[in-house]
């Protein structure tokens, strides 16, 4: 990492200080980045020391997703094994590796999903904003509430474009004005001009790109911490599969995004941090998705970048 | 040209394969067929029971019933003098029936079905469903037997109203019990058939298995659950013998929604067919050709009900895929 990094990151976080300081009511703070910022203020006696600190585990910010030697097994089949590893806030990262190699379980390892399949079993520590999410005194469904989630083929309910996206906001008793927070929502979704005259209509009687959106505009409706996207435009043509792209890199100013992709061109393009995973469940490699793909540490990503296997 | 190979030969129209096609296609037919012969037996009686017939020489002319006295009568009493067949009086306890059978069967069905499809273990599905089919093949007299010895009798001791021996309560219970087996099995596979793909969307946005099983799952199989109840409602319609047994033989025209109608003796037209069947009549008479009429009246209210149901079906069917 560069010193030019460093010092742009330092200047980064003192700009938003100052911002605060002179305009504590700015409407355009999303809550995740005013306690980010209030956090950097209480703690400006060591500014420095976190600065470097922070710069020296990435680019793009403070670590939201810790991993400490997460093991997954289906009944006797190892599906994980001892994955650490941080993510850090705001930004995309990707997940990348050949099928079966337990992405897709990590994911779901995040938001407690492998909960719901009776046969997985997790071991190890996942701290969310640092709180381990497999502590006993978690609910997984106070959890999944701060964590959104994407899937792999569009699966709207069949509900009205409205329902789908007041879904979350009813379920959590959500306060505020329901049509402003799903207008919003299917805004930063880039759906609302397609959809703002049609709200009553069926979502599943939009196209596979749109209900894709939907889905991420009914995820994101809540504002959760996180959102994770599991192969979210596997199912569609690139067209839409552009268009939700531009909406990742998009929503990565506000929400850390996780995403597992099967396309390695993706994750290039689209995520600011990689990780490798191969088969037998492990986490090869995780690093600045630059690094990853110019430049990677182990012989067996180069590999499997270069498509020399998987 | 040779056919050293026999590539020739015929098999489709061998004399095996044709009457196998003619057999099993009679087979098919057969059903059919019964169907028409019943609904031709219904019109022409009915049409008897309507319409003055040529009076044989030398005997008494015989009575018939006009369309509108039978349609919007409200006295039922075949055997009474005057007679009076007023269609309304037996027509008032079926939807008494099917209101009380639907207030039983259609929670309790449902929440069955939302058991079995959403909270259930392997092992206790692997319990419950046998025991729901052993529910739906109990013969129906029996039901109507335990309305009558024990449900009388124990609402009787427990509540405080005045409770005749033969009651519509007891019936509406039974016949409740009985269908509950069809509302919860239809249900249950309409609500299986709910992609899982839409309860990993609704855990995913922190729902409950409560908020999941009921604002997820039941709305996206309201088709299916919707033609269950409506199934379940035209079995109770055309339930006769636990009715004839519990609800007594008197046809009184009731108001539905009085809840204290409920505790007396009224009984749906079924029943009332069977009383005429089995009753001191003249097979010349009007109240032998009643039962026509009355059959025919049941037919065609529980096809309507079918083809509701089928409407729904269509009309509501969500489009996964």
């Amino acid at each position: 990492m560069s010193d030019e990094t460093i010092a742009s990151d330092e200047l980064a976080s003192t700009e938003s200080e100052i911002s605060t300081e002179t305009d504590p009511d700015s409407d355009t703070d999303t809550d995740t980045d005013s306690t980010m910022v209030n956090h950097t203020a209480r703690d400006d006696e060591r500014a420095t020391a976190t600065a470097g600190f922070e710069t020296d585990e990435s680019t793009v910010g403070e670590t939201i997703i810790e991993s400490r030697e997460i093991s997954v097994w289906y009944d006797d089949n190892q599906a994980l094994t001892d994955i650490t590893m941080q993510v850090p806030e705001h930004g995309v990262t990707a997940m990348i590796g050949p099928s079966g190699c337990g992405k897709s379980t990590f994911l779901r390892c995040i938001n407690r999903m492998n909960d719901l399949i009776d046969a997985a079993r997790v071991e190890g520590e996942l701290a969310l904003a640092g709180k381990n999410v497999y502590d006993p005194d978690v609910d997984p469904v106070a959890l999944r509430r701060r964590v959104g989630m994407v899937f792999q083929k569009p699966n709207p309910f069949p509900k009205s474009i409205y329902d789908n996206v007041a879904y979350g906001l009813e379920i959590q008793g959500v306060d505020g004005d329901h049509d402003e927070i799903v207008e919003n929502a299917l805004r930063k979704a880039a759906l609302w001009d397609e959809v703002s005259d049609r709200l009553d209509e069926n979502g599943l009687e939009l196209s596979g790109g749109q209900q894709q959106r939907l889905c991420i505009a009914r995820a994101i409706a809540a504002d959760p911490e996180v959102l994770l996207m599991d192969e979210p435009a596997s199912a569609l043509d690139p067209v839409a599969t552009s268009k939700i792209e531009d909406l990742i890199e998009e929503l990565s100013q506000e929400y850390t995004v996780v995403i597992v992709t099967h396309n390695m061109q993706q994750a290039a393009r689209i995520s600011d941090k990689t990780a490798v995973f191969l088969t037998g469940g492990e986490l090869v490699e995780f690093d600045d998705t630059q690094k990853i793909f110019e430049n990677p540490e182990h012989q067996r990503v180069e590999d499997y970048i270069t498509g020399k296997f998987g | 040209m040779s056919d050293e190979l026999g590539l020739t030969r015929q098999t489709d129209t061998a004399p095996r394969e044709r009457i196998a096609r003619w057999f099993f296609f009679a087979c098919a037919s057969a059903s059919v067929v019964v169907t028409l012969g019943i609904v031709v037996v219904l019109v022409l009686g009915a049409v008897d029971f309507f319409r003055a017939t040529a009076v044989p020489l030398g005997s008494a002319p015989e009575q018939t019933v006009p369309f509108a006295e039978y349609l919007f009568g409200s006295t039922w009493s075949p055997g009474g003098e005057p007679q009076s067949f007023g269609l309304l009086a037996p027509l008032s306890a079926t939807i008494m029936l099917t209101i009380g059978a639907a207030l039983i069967a259609l929670p309790l069905g449902l929440a069955t079905a939302i058991y079995l499809s959403e909270y259930a273990s392997e092992r206790n599905r692997a319990y419950l469903k046998p025991a729901l089919e052993v529910l739906a093949g109990v013969p129906t007299v029996v039901y109507g037997y335990f309305a009558l010895v024990y449900i009388t009798p124990a609402i009787d001791a427990v509540l405080p109203i005045d409770l005749s021996t033969f009651n519509l309560l007891s019936a509406c219970i039974v016949v409740g019990i009985m269908i509950i087996p069809m509302v919860s099995s239809i249900s249950e596979d309409a609500m299986s058939a709910v992609p899982d793909s839409l309860r990993q969307a609704g855990y995913g946005l922190g729902a409950t298995k409560f908020d999941v099983s009921t604002s997820i799952v039941v709305p996206s199989a309201v088709s299916g659950i919707a033609s269950a109840f409506i199934l379940a409602l035209s079995r109770a319609i055309g339930e006769t013998m636990a009715v004839a047994i519990a609800a007594g033989s008197r046809s009184v025209l009731q108001n539905p929604l009085d809840p204290t109608a409920y505790f007396g003796p009224n009984s749906p037209i079924t029943a009332q067919m069977i009383n005429l069947a089995l009753g001191d009549i003249s097979a010349r008479g009007p109240a032998y050709r009643a039962m026509f009429a009355l059959g025919l009246t049941l037919f065609v209210v529980t096809l309507l009900m079918n083809l509701i149901s089928d409407l729904i079906a269509q009309r509501y069917r969500e489009v996964y895929r």
